[in-house]
């Protein structure tokens, strides 16, 4: 079974962090994922840095600039993930653009993400159209669950659309917004949550955009099975350092 | 039509609408509605009258004598120049913003990399009395200082993209930002036939006025509708496409684009996106684009602030890959000799985006008797500090 469903057969709220691969530092990236198991984060978000990323907000945008200023590519990714799998066992996740992945070569791609032990992706800008005309059988013969985003302004029928052709969890978008826009949930948050609680999905989901605190995470995963946390994590590594990141996971739970 | 975008708005293999969900309300309502809106009499009739009144069409086509004779054909000039705010770019941006009447929108968001787009947009908010916020690159803003105080002074707000490369994909980048912030009461003007389906489809029926208008005024000055060749610049390709439409389907007509060369397609600084480009995606459409071998997108280069654009149209993909179009790429140099060339034979100073087409005649030899349309699409006022730099007027 892939660790993702495994993770989300366990009981407890997932703490999911995103961070840019290649940031604050080059060679950060192995660290900060073994860190972030070390203190009990649940799954782990790897981006891939783009230097388009339309669906993210400044802090996201201006790690990317800075990890492909570093140096980052995708084939330097696979090449600092490729031991990987020795030391870290929590899933974890490719989150990054659809065009970097084509110029890998797609297939190329899956079946790197298979060999190092990649569990899934989420792409923000391959729609579910595309996927599952054209990439489903690709991303399922390497074993890759594909996670698809929602919005407040998803309809009740392409959420269902979106449930039936996903396989591990759907990405609940806490608003309309690119990531790390908004700072606390209102009504309008929870009136979206309490919806899609009773489309009684088969997939579960997890909220993302908008978390940074004890607070956001625990109203966000009141109704949901887990949270992601990218750009406020962001900030606190610019802001203290690859070091302290136990610091930042015990404020959240 | 065998070069029109299909219902998923793909050109061949180029094309589609590669965007995340929380644009996909926005693009999806603008997809199930646009064909119905601009078939609407009233639709139509509002267009054509505002086209007619306030831009000031049919632009005249124009038959350049002493050009024609300078180079041994029979060359006419669509005169888009004479366009109220002085380019093509209007067409598209008085279509969008009665689609955005339309479907209830009260705030309009664009982009503009020399700012064109941008004072073609603010000029329709206020003549509508809507809303018009334009996304311009910070190190644009500091170079088209003009066009900025132009829309500042038609009451847009001007708001700089600061991340990336602070240029026009950058703007685009920060546009689609707002719109995604922005689900509901927003309407995107994208000034180019890029982005998302329906957006290519959309500016070229728009722009496709230069096209139509091209087959009734040849009729009446040559006796036939179909030129020998139509020639147009190209940096997304709305110009382009409007001035292609009509002629697409028909194998007798030869299309011909211009890209910019910049100091020369091999060295490091250029837009000639189809001799450099790979297929890819950008703002929301496969098309070919100018990236790393890793995927990162590229920043371009002209001595024109309109065709530094990374990609292409995916409609102009299409025609480049299928050999339908023949493309051509024109340098800094030989474009601002062309732009000279012309001020100098027809009293007309073009765009330096413009001049970049009127530059075909180094690489294309045309028979005496051949027609030849180019799309003259901006006039050069905006460009005079480039000219008096470079020839030290």
């Amino acid at each position: 079974m892939n660790r993702i469903n495994q993770k989300l057969n366990q009981d407890n709220k997932l703490l999911s962090i995103y961070f840019t691969a290649g940031y604050p530092s080059l060679n950060d990236t192995v660290k900060v994922i073994q860190d972030l198991e070390q203190n009990g984060v649940d799954m782990i978000e790897i981006g891939l840095p783009f230097s388009d990323p339309l669906a993210d907000g400044p802090t996201i945008q201006e790690s990317s600039t800075v990890a492909l200023k570093n140096g980052m590519t995708t084939k330097l990714l696979f090449e600092q993930l490729k031991d990987i799998r020795q030391s870290v066992n929590i899933p974890l996740i490719i989150m990054g653009y659809f065009n970097p992945m084509m110029q890998y070569g797609i297939e190329a791609f899956c079946a790197k993400c298979q060999e190092i032990g990649i569990d899934g992706l989420i792409i923000p800008d391959l729609p579910v159209a595309e996927y599952h005309e054209h990439y489903q059988e690709i991303f399922e013969k390497y074993g890759l669950i594909n996670v698809f985003l929602i919005t407040p302004q998803t309809s009740d029928e392409r959420i269902r659309f979106i449930d039936s052709v996903s396989n591990g969890f759907i990405y609940m978008v806490s608003s309309a917004s690119t990531t790390g826009a908004k700072s606390t949930f209102g009504d309008v948050q929870q009136d979206y949550f309490n919806r899609i609680q009773n489309l009684k999905l088969k997939n579960p989901q997890i909220v993302g955009f908008g978390i940074s605190n004890n607070e956001t995470f625990l109203q966000a995963t009141k109704t949901t099975k887990g949270a992601i946390i990218g750009s406020a994590f962001i900030k606190h590594i610019t802001n203290n350092g690859v070091n302290s990141i136990s610091d930042f996971v015990k404020k959240i739970r | 039509m065998k070069y029109q975008a299909n219902e998923k708005g793909y050109y061949g293999e180029f094309g589609g609408a590669y965007i995340p969900e929380m644009l996909y309300p926005n693009v999806e309502e603008l997809r199930t509605t646009y064909l119905d809106i601009m078939n609407e009499p009233s639709f139509k009739e509002e267009f054509n009258q505002l086209l007619k009144d306030y831009v000031g069409r049919p632009s005249p086509l124009y038959f350049a004598k002493r050009l024609s004779e300078k180079h041994n054909t029979r060359i006419y000039l669509k005169r888009e120049d004479l366009n109220h705010t002085g380019a093509h770019k209007v067409n598209n941006t008085i279509g969008q913003i009665l689609v955005a009447k339309k479907l209830g929108k009260n705030r309009i968001i664009a982009e503009t990399g020399a700012g064109q787009h941008g004072v073609a947009t603010a000029t329709v908010c206020a003549l509508m009395g809507i809303k018009c916020i334009v996304y311009m690159g910070e190190i644009d803003i500091k170079r088209q200082a003009p066009n900025v105080a132009r829309m500042k002074m038609l009451g847009a707000e001007v708001r700089p993209a600061k991340s990336g490369s602070k240029t026009l994909k950058d703007a685009t980048n920060e546009a689609i930002r707002d719109w995604i912030n922005n689900p509901v009461d927003t309407h995107y003007i994208i000034g180019s036939a890029i982005g998302p389906h329906p957006y290519p489809d959309m500016v070229t029926r728009f722009q496709s006025v230069i096209s139509e208008e091209i087959k009734w005024q040849l009729n009446e000055k040559e006796g036939r509708e179909n030129p020998d060749y139509v020639v147009a610049c190209i940096g997304g390709g709305s110009n382009a496409a409007g001035t292609y439409y009509h002629f697409l389907d028909n194998p007798d007509v030869g299309i011909i684009a211009v890209e910019a060369a910049g100091k020369g397609v091999n060295s490091g600084e250029s837009a000639a996106t189809s001799q450099l480009g790979k297929e890819g995606i950008i703002h929301g459409c496969k098309t070919l684009l100018m990236q790393t071998p890793d995927g990162q997108i590229t920043e371009p280069y002209s001595i024109s602030a309109g065709l530094d654009y990374p990609g292409v149209g995916p409609l102009h993909s299409h025609l480049y890959k299928t050999g339908r179009g023949e493309f051509f790429s024109v340098t800094d140099d030989d474009a601002m000799t062309a732009g000279l060339e012309l001020s100098q034979l027809e009293g007309i100073i073009p765009a330096i985006e413009t001049s970049h087409a009127l530059a075909i005649f180094n690489d294309k030899k045309f028979k005496p008797d051949d027609i030849v349309v180019i799309s003259l699409s901006g006039r050069g006022d905006k460009d005079l500090n480039t000219y008096i730099d470079y020839f030290k007027l």
